[in-house]
């Protein structure tokens, strides 16, 4: 059976959710290896996991100069593993530095390349989720070497017992790939909260929380729910919470279980960002607010009053 | 400085967009066609390299015969001309054909910097500035949220999931923005007489030395096979709080086992 390469993302030490779907996506079109790249011991606390979720190999390409040089040394080592393997399928994972390593394999390889993958059946069709999520596209590539990267949150990851047996990939990266170098790392502080893009539940704020502080009460409700925190344009642009974790059309995607929207209209672009989530609630006292059509669960009513007492009622609960 | 930006012709998000039936392309026809939001900020940041350091700031464009109505409008913002590639040939170029056309005309021009926005409201790939600096053999810088320019030395603070990472290169480089870098100005009357003025290259595939087999229907190494609208969502249950609503909507979240 061909090999299917799923590159692996991973925060830290941890491997992030969207690794394990892929690695359970992988498993329709062949062998499931995953690929790491990064800095020297970049793989030990990862290979576990790949593992538990299926990964027969994982090529392990570590070095310096791969941290340290942005995308162009992974696409690269990518590039020259692919030749040797013949995959079935690259997969990568739809954030920015994945698309972007996709973007470079694609030349290289002289290859098409399908973004924001949300499902891939057995013969490589892809399916695409396009417009605000309004239009769902069936896509393939041209040739045998479907390149995709696949949008966190598509599907839920399944442990499947794989061998994991390491495979280290020698890394010589040219000066070509070492234009851009990244010179520090800055971590802003997101607390404790799951990722924006792979929790299961979010709960978002807009305009009509207010202010920076009453942020607080949308913070208040996700820690109780295990939420990642979301915010709208509006309250991002006001500066009410940091722009990196704006939801819609120029900020996340996300496609959460649950998705709360607290004082946000429910605007196109924003919509663009969310309306695939499973369910939607929200809160809002404009009976008219557009966010109400496709929420599961609305509340019409003043979220000052509406938040605290279902946090009160959730901690009564619990 | 010799400053080049990407400017993509695409439907306003803000209005339904659709897919056409016949060919599976963007349907520019129905929609409002705008400047991609995001190279408003590319072009915004281009003016100030400008101003800061001198030069000479192009719009490159690749699209059909409407779209030099955007290119107009981002002359009206103060570059100097303006670059269209324009063939009929291009019609259903993917991303891959896309940068090789751009690519060309980039090689055409030789600009010591190329400023895009991160993404394109339509397709949204990310991928067309990592694949022109891997055609060109040039830096990327993508991603940024602030640019800084000392000499030939370019750094970004480019936006991640954790926080941001400070990159650098040496020009010529392909530099992507968010719209976090600044606040585009908005084209004065001046401006927007002065850009009927302005003059804008149109170049064809052949000027370039790009053959028509490598890009459009012919060229493109992916392929829409089908689309579909997906089913609208549809409202459920809606309550007006009459001081349960906290209780009622915490009801709702444990029959839906998230509580
Ligand atoms: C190209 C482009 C890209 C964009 N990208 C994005 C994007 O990525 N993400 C995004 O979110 N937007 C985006 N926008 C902006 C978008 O059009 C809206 O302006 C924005 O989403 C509005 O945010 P909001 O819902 O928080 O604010 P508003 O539309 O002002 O809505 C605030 C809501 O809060 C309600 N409210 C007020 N007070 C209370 C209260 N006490 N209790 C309950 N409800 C209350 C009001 O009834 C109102 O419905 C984009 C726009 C453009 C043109």
């Amino acid at each position: 059976m061909a090999e299917v390469l799923v590159v692996v993302e991973a925060a830290g030490d941890a491997v992030k959710k969207v690794t394990l779907e892929m690695l359970t996506m992988a498993r329709g079109l062949g062998e499931p290896c995953a690929v790491v790249l990064g800095g020297p011991g970049a793989a030990a606390p990862l290979t576990a996991k790949l593992g538990e979720f299926g990964a027969e190999k994982i090529y392990v390409a570590e070095s310096d100069e791969i941290a340290g040089h942005l995308v162009a040394p992974k696409a690269s080592v990518l590039a020259k593993l692919v030749k040797e393997t013949g995959p079935a399928a690259v997969l990568i994972a739809s954030t920015q530095e994945g698309k972007e390593i996709a973007g470079r394999l694609a030349v290289k390889l002289e290859n098409g390349v399908l973004t924001d993958v949300v499902s891939l059946d057995a013969d490589g069709t892809a399916t695409q989720v396009v417009f605000a999520g309004s239009t769902i596209v069936k896509s393939t590539v041209k040739g045998d070497l479907p390149i995709v990267t696949v949008r966190p949150n598509s599907l839920t990851p399944a442990p499947q017992a794989g061998a994991a047996a390491v495979s280290n990939v020698d890394v010589a990266v040219e000066d070509k790939d070492k234009l851009a170098t990244v010179v520090n790392r800055v971590a802003e502080a997101k607390g404790a909260r799951p990722e924006l893009t792979e929790a299961s539940i979010v709960v978002s704020g807009g305009r009509g929380v207010g202010s920076a502080e009453n942020f607080k009460l949308v913070e208040e409700l996700a820690d109780l729910l295990g939420a990642a925190v979301g915010a709208s344009r509006a309250a991002t642009d006001s500066g009410f919470y940091p722009h990196a974790f704006q939801v819609g059309q120029t900020g996340k995607t996300v496609s959460p279980q649950l998705y709360i929207a607290l004082g946000i209209s429910g605007a196109i672009q924003h919509r663009a960002g969310m309306q695939t989530s499973k369910t939607i609630v929200a809160v809002n006292k404009d009976t008219e607010a557009p966010i109400f059509e496709l929420a599961d669960f609305g509340v019409v009513g003043d979220l000052f009053q509406v938040v605290p007492q279902a946090a009160e009622e959730i901690r009564k609960r619990k | 400085m010799k400053i080049v930006v990407l400017v993509k012709q695409v439907p306003d998000s803000g209005a339904e967009r659709n897919l056409r039936p016949d060919d599976n392309t963007v349907d520019r026809s129905s929609a409002n066609n705008v400047i991609n939001e995001m190279d408003e900020y590319a072009i915004e940041e281009a003016l100030r390299l400008q101003e800061a350091h001198g030069g000479e700031v192009t719009i490159l464009t690749m699209g059909p015969e409407r779209a030099s109505e955007s290119i107009r409008k981002a002359l009206s913002m103060g570059p100097d001309g303006a670059v269209h590639v324009l063939d009929n040939a291009l019609s259903g170029t993917d991303a891959l054909g896309t940068s090789r056309v751009l690519a060309a005309a980039l090689q055409r021009i030789n600009p010591d910097v190329v400023l895009c926005g991160a993404e394109s409201t339509d397709a949204g790939g990310q991928v067309l500035p990592h694949m022109l600096a891997e055609r060109l053999g040039i830096a990327a810088l993508t991603g940024a949220r602030k640019l800084t320019v000392e000499g030939s030395q370019l750094t970004i603070e480019r936006q991640t999931e954790e926080g941001y990472e400070v990159v650098t290169a040496a020009t010529p480089a392909v530099v992507s923005v968010w719209d976090t870098i600044n606040e585009p100005r908005y084209p004065s009357f001046k401006g927007i007489m002065a850009a009927k003025k302005k003059p804008v290259e149109t170049l064809s595939l052949a000027d370039l030395g790009v053959s028509a087999e490598q890009v459009g229907w012919t060229g493109a190494l992916t392929g829409v096979a089908s689309h579909s609208k997906r089913p609208p969502r549809s409202a459920g249950q809606k309550v007006a709080d009459s001081g349960e609503g906290g209780v009622q909507l915490v009801e709702f979240l444990t029959n839906e086992k998230f509580v």
